[in-house]
C-alpha cells in the first residue's frame, strides 16, 4: 500500500489550489477525485470544453484553467475516478476505481469535498424533469446539454447566471420563479458596506438583471406555495404571486435556493460541527487554517462553509501551507508570510456574503415543507411521518431514521439530512445543534461487496 | 436535431457516435460523454422506477450525490451521471415489476 | 407516585416490558436517552431465533422458544393497535456450513440438546443439493445447513416504532432524553435524571442495557454486562434472493440484504472497519456468490448487551425490594416473552414463569 504525506479528497478548487501548493512545498500528495477529470462541480471539465462553449460560460468559468494548470505541472499524483468510500484514522482511504478497490495511507488528509445543492423539498421535486440548478449548470459545462423549456425555481444568483447562459445559447428559460421577498433585500441593505467591498461581484449580479430584462426573460419574485405538477415527468409549475395563482407549463425545472457544505466525509471521520445561523447549514467546527478537531484532518473550500470557488483556492492554499508547516516543510514564520496575502484576498472574496445570504435566503416552505411532501427521496418519506415520529418521541435524526428509513438510501442523507434536522427541531423546540444530525458511517458512497471482500485482510471474526 | 425532446445539444459533438441499448431499444450516443447527459439528449425521460413505490426517476443531481440516475448495466446499479459512454453498453431501467414485489 | 411502574431504558427491551405493564392496567412511566446513546435496539440483526441457544443451559432454550411461539400474536396485537405490520417470517433459519466437520460437530450437540428438550428441537440437515433447492443462490462452498423450523427474522425497526406508539396510545409516559443518574428508594422510588427531571414510582425496571452497568450496582444488582460490538451490513433493495435467514444473511422486507455480524471486544466502540466490512462481505458472497456484484448501501456497529455466560439477567434487587434488572442479548427473539411473560414475573403472580436459572446467583461474587 502506498503512502503519502498527504492525501486530498476532491479535485475542485480548494483540492486543486491545496494539492499545488503542497506538493510545491515538497510534500508528496496524492489528490483522489471521482470525476474523469479536474475541476470539481465549478470548473467541471474546464480543460475539456470547446471554445464556443467556454465563451458562453464566461471568464468567471475559464478561470479555472489556472488551477488545472498548475496542477498538471506540479508533483501531485493526481487519481481520477477514485470514488473514496472509507477513511481510517491513522489514515487509510480506501476508494473504489473502475469497480477495482484500492488503498492508501497518509500522515494527514484534506477534504475539500465542495458543496451540495440545499435540499428543496416541494411538492413534485422527485419527477423526471426536475433537477438542481447545478445539474443543468453540469449539464451545459461537461456536455453541452441544455434545456428546452425550462423554469428556474428558487433563490440565488445562480439562478441569474444559469439565465444569462441560457438566453446567450439562445434557449431562454420560460421563467425565473424567485422565492426571495422585497422584505429580505431591505434586511440584507445593512450588510451594504460588506457587499460594496465585494463590488465586482455586485457588478456582476446587477448586469446578469440587466441582461435577463433586455432579454424578455420574467421574473416572478416572493413566489409562494410552489409545486410541480405532472403524472411522470414535470408538466406544469404551480406558485402563487402578487395574491394569484400561476401555472407556467414547462418540461424541466431546476431548482435552487442556495448551496451548503458536503460534510459526509468529515462526519464520517467524526469532525465536530455546529450551526451556521448565517448559511443555515451545518459546517465543521475548524481553526483558521482549516484545521479540524481530528488530529491530521483539515477541510477547506465550500466544504467548510460556502464561500465560492475563488475563496475555496484561497482557503485550500491555506491550508496546505498550515499542512507543510505541521510537516516541518515550512517554517511557522514562512507559513505565515506567506499565508497574509492570502487571507487578506479571502476576506475580499468573503464580504458580500452576509449580504446574499439575507437578501437570498432560503425557500421558507421548502424549510419546512408540507406534511404531504417527500422529505427523503430515496426512502420515499414524507415530511409529515417525520413529524409524526417527534411525536412518538424522536429528540434526533437517527432515531427518526431507525423509525422511518429517512435517510437509509444509497444517497446517504444527502438531500435530506437538513430538511430532517429542520423539521425535528422546529416539532422539538430544540436548535438545530441540540437536534444534531445524522451519523455517517462507511461506505460513503456504495461500493459493491464484491470489491469490499477483495481488499479483505486477516480472516473474520467468529460468529455466534 | 429533434424540436420534440426536452433536452438539445447545442454544439454538434466532435465524438463518434456508438451504438448502446436502453432497455434493448439502440440509441447513437457520443463515445465518452457523460452518460446521463447523453441520455437525456437522447430523449429518454424516465431512468428508473424506484424499488419503494414504483415511481418515476430521472437525474437529479447531475454529481453523483442524489442516486436517482441509477441504470442496470452488466447487471449492476450504477449511477449513470459518473459513467461515460462506451460502445455496446447494456443498459436497463430498474425497477421490474418483480423488484417491485419483493420491496412492498 | 407518578405511576406504578418506572422503566429506565425505552429501547426494545424497556419497551416491551412498558407495553406488557400497561396491557395489565399498570401505569407506567419510561426514561429514555437521547439521539447519540448506545442502542441495540437500533443496530441488531433482526432475527427471532432459537437454534444454538442455551447450548449449556436448556432453560434458555426453551425461554426462547416460548418467545419465538407467542412472536405472531404479539406482532398481530401491535398491528391491530398502531395499524402498521410488524413484518414477520417464521419458515425456519439456517446454520450455514463451509465444513462437513463443524456440521456434525454442532448436529451432535443439538442432539444433546433436543433430548434435554424432550423432543422438542425440530431441525433437518441439508446436504449442498437440498439446501439448493431451498436457495437457488447458494454457493458450492456451502457444505450442507441446519434448517432449524423454530427460527424466523422479523423487522426490528418497524418493532421498535410500533412499541413507542403503542406505549404511548395506552397511556404510557415515555420520557426522552434523559439520563437516570441515582435511584433511591426513600418511600416507594424516586429516581433523579442528569437534567433535573424526577420521577416516582412505587417499583422498578432497569432494562438500560450497556447503562445497567453503571446504574446497576447502586441498585443491589451485580450487572455483570459488557459490550460487544457487531458490525453489520445492508445492500441496496435486491429482487427476491434468500428465502431464509441464517446467521450470515438474511434478506429483508423491503429488499436488501442484511449481512452480519462480528463479534469484536473493543469496549464501547460502536464504530466500523474496512477490515471488518471486507470480511463480512467475503462470507456472505461465499454463502451467496450472486452478492458479489451487490452494493454495500450502509452499514453499521452495534454493541451487544453481553452476560458473561451470555444469557439473559432477570434479577430481583434485595437491597431495593421492588426493583427488578431485565437485560439480555436477544431483545427481538425474547420481545414477546418479555410483553406477554415478564409481567406475571414482575408482578409475582401464581402464573410467573420461572426465570431462577436466570439470576445473578449464577455469578462468582466479585
Amino acid at each position: 500500500m502506498s503512502h503519502r504525506d498527504l492525501v486530498i479528497v476532491g479535485a475542485g478548487p480548494a483540492g486543486m489550489a491545496a494539492a499545488t501548493e503542497a506538493a510545491n512545498a515538497g510534500l508528496s500528495v496524492t489528490l483522489l477525485d471521482e470525476q474523469p477529470r479536474a475541476g470539481g462541480q465549478i470548473y467541471r471539465d474546464v480543460d475539456h470544453v470547446p471554445d464556443h462553449r467556454a465563451a458562453l460560460l464566461g471568464p468567471d468559468y475559464t478561470a479555472g484553467r489556472g488551477l488545472t494548470v498548475a496542477l498538471r505541472r506540479s508533483p501531485v499524483e493526481h487519481v481520477t475516478g477514485a470514488v473514496v468510500w472509507s477513511i481510517e484514522p491513522g489514515f487509510c482511504l480506501s476508494y473504489s476505481r473502475d469497480g477495482r478497490g484500492a488503498q492508501l495511507t497518509a500522515d494527514r488528509v484534506l477534504l475539500a469535498t465542495g458543496a451540495l445543492e440545499r435540499p428543496m423539498p416541494l411538492p413534485g421535486w422527485t419527477l423526471p424533469g426536475v433537477m438542481t440548478a447545478g445539474a443543468g449548470q453540469i449539464l451545459l459545462k461537461q456536455s453541452g446539454v441544455l434545456a428546452r423549456s425550462a423554469v428556474l425555481v428558487g433563490a440565488g444568483p445562480l439562478l441569474y447566471l444559469i439565465a444569462v447562459q441560457m438566453l446567450r445559447a439562445g434557449q431562454p428559460p420560460l421563467a425565473l420563479v424567485e422565492t426571495q421577498t422585497g422584505r429580505n433585500r431591505r434586511a440584507a441593505l445593512r450588510h451594504l458596506g460588506g457587499a460594496l467591498r465585494g463590488w465586482p461581484y455586485m457588478a456582476k449580479g446587477l448586469r446578469m438583471l440587466a441582461e435577463l430584462k433586455r432579454g424578455g426573460v420574467p421574473r416572478y419574485t416572493g413566489a409562494q406555495d410552489i409545486r410541480i405538477e405532472g403524472d411522470t415527468r414535470a408538466e406544469v409549475l404551480c406558485f402563487s404571486h402578487r395574491g394569484r395563482t400561476r401555472r407556467l407549463a414547462c418540461e424541466t425545472v431546476f431548482l435552487h435556493h442556495g448551496v451548503v457544505p458536503n460534510t459526509q466525509a468529515a462526519r464520517a471521520l467524526g469532525v465536530a460541527h455546529h450551526w451556521s445561523t448565517q448559511q443555515q447549514c451545518f459546517v465543521p467546527t475548524l481553526d483558521c487554517w482549516g484545521r479540524s478537531d481530528v488530529p491530521g484532518v483539515f477541510v477547506a473550500g465550500d466544504g467548510a462553509g460556502i464561500g465560492g470557488a475563488k475563496a475555496a483556492a484561497l482557503s485550500g492554499r491555506l491550508a496546505a501551507l498550515a499542512i507543510a508547516c505541521d510537516a516541518a516543510r515550512l517554517t511557522p514564520d514562512e507559513r505565515d508570510r506567506r499565508a497574509r496575502p492570502l487571507r487578506s484576498a479571502r476576506a475580499r472574496e468573503q464580504a458580500p456574503r452576509p449580504f446574499l445570504d439575507t437578501a437570498y435566503p432560503p425557500c421558507a416552505q421548502a424549510l419546512s415543507p408540507r406534511d404531504e411532501t417527500l422529505v427523503c427521496r430515496c426512502e420515499e418519506v414524507t415530511a409529515g411521518t417525520v413529524r409524526d415520529h417527534a411525536r412518538a418521541g424522536c429528540l434526533g435524526p437517527n432515531q427518526t431514521k431507525a423509525f422511518g428509513r429517512v435517510g437509509m438510501g444509497p444517497c446517504q442523507g444527502r438531500y435530506c439530512g437538513l430538511t430532517v434536522t429542520a423539521l425535528l427541531a422546529e416539532a422539538t423546540g430544540q436548535t438545530p445543534d441540540q437536534t444534531g444530525y445524522y451519523r455517517i458511517r462507511p461506505p460513503l458512497k456504495p461500493v459493491t461487496l464484491g470489491e469490499l471482500a477483495s481488499l479483505k485482510t486477516p480472516p473474520a471474526t467468529g460468529k455466534n | 436535431m429533434n424540436p420534440v425532446l426536452p433536452f438539445l445539444e447545442i454544439e454538434a459533438s466532435s465524438a463518434p457516435r456508438v451504438e448502446v441499448r436502453f432497455d434493448g431499444a439502440p440509441l447513437l450516443l457520443p463515445l465518452g460523454a457523460n452518460l446521463a447527459a447523453a441520455l437525456l439528449a437522447a430523449g429518454i425521460e424516465r431512468f428508473r422506477d424506484t424499488p419503494v413505490s414504483g415511481a418515476p426517476r430521472a437525474p437529479f443531481c447531475m454529481m453523483g450525490a442524489c442516486f436517482d440516475c441509477l441504470v442496470e448495466i452488466d447487471g449492476m446499479q450504477r449511477q449513470a451521471c459518473m459513467i461515460e459512454v462506451a460502445e455496446g453498453l447494456q443498459i436497463t431501467r430498474p425497477g421490474s415489476p418483480e423488484v417491485r414485489h419483493v420491496a412492498s | 407516585m407518578d405511576s406504578d411502574y418506572a422503566i429506565i431504558g425505552g429501547g426494545i427491551v424497556g419497551l416491551a416490558v412498558a407495553w406488557g405493564l400497561l396491557r395489565r392496567g399498570l401505569t407506567v412511566t419510561v426514561l429514555d436517552g437521547d439521539d447519540g446513546s448506545f442502542r441495540a435496539s437500533r443496530g441488531n440483526f433482526g432475527l427471532v431465533w432459537v437454534q444454538s441457544k442455551g447450548m449449556k443451559q436448556p432453560r434458555y432454550a426453551r425461554w426462547s422458544q416460548s418467545s419465538a411461539r407467542l412472536w405472531a400474536e404479539f406482532a398481530a396485537e401491535l398491528e391491530q393497535n398502531t395499524g402498521d405490520a410488524v413484518p414477520l417470517e417464521q419458515n425456519g433459519g439456517y446454520d450455514l456450513h463451509f465444513s462437513e466437520d463443524t456440521l456434525q460437530a454442532t448436529v451432535e450437540k443439538y442432539e444433546i440438546l433436543k433430548a434435554e428438550l424432550d423432543g422438542d428441537y425440530p431441525y433437518d440437515v441439508l446436504g449442498h443439493n437440498a439446501l439448493r433447492k431451498e436457495e437457488p443462490h447458494i454457493g458450492p462452498k456451502v457444505v450442507g445447513a441446519i434448517l432449524h423450523h423454530q427460527d424466523g427474522h422479523a423487522n426490528p425497526l418497524k418493532l421498535l416504532l410500533a412499541l413507542a406508539r403503542d406505549v404511548r396510545r395506552r397511556g404510557g409516559r415515555v420520557l426522552t432524553g434523559k439520563t437516570v443518574t441515582e435511584v433511591t428508594q426513600p418511600d416507594g422510588f424516586e429516581l433523579a435524571c442528569a437534567d433535573g427531571t424526577r420521577v416516582r414510582a412505587a417499583k422498578v425496571v432497569l432494562a438500560a442495557g450497556l447503562g445497567a452497568a453503571r446504574l446497576g450496582p447502586q441498585m443491589g444488582f451485580k450487572a455483570p454486562i459488557r459490550p460487544q460490538r457487531g458490525q453489520v451490513l445492508i445492500t441496496e433493495k435486491l429482487p427476491k434472493l434468500i428465502n431464509r435467514p441464517s446467521l450470515i444473511a438474511r434478506q429483508v422486507d423491503e429488499g436488501g440484504i442484511q449481512i452480519g455480524a462480528t463479534n469484536e471486544e473493543v469496549g464501547h466502540d460502536d464504530g466500523v472497519t474496512q477490515s471488518g466490512l471486507s470480511g463480512l462481505a467475503a462470507e456472505a458472497i461465499a454463502a451467496y456468490p450472486a452478492l458479489a456484484r451487490a452494493q454495500l448501501v450502509r452499514s453499521w456497529g452495534a454493541l451487544r448487551v453481553l452476560s458473561p455466560d451470555g444469557l439473559p439477567i432477570y434479577q430481583r434487587s434485595a437491597e431495593m425490594p421492588g426493583a427488578s434488572l431485565v437485560t439480555c442479548h436477544s431483545g427481538i427473539t425474547l420481545a414477546a416473552a418479555h410483553a406477554m411473560l415478564l409481567p406475571d414475573w414482575l408482578e409475582g403472580t401464581a402464573a410467573a414463569p420461572d426465570l431462577e436459572v436466570f439470576s445473578e446467583s449464577r455469578f462468582a461474587i466479585s
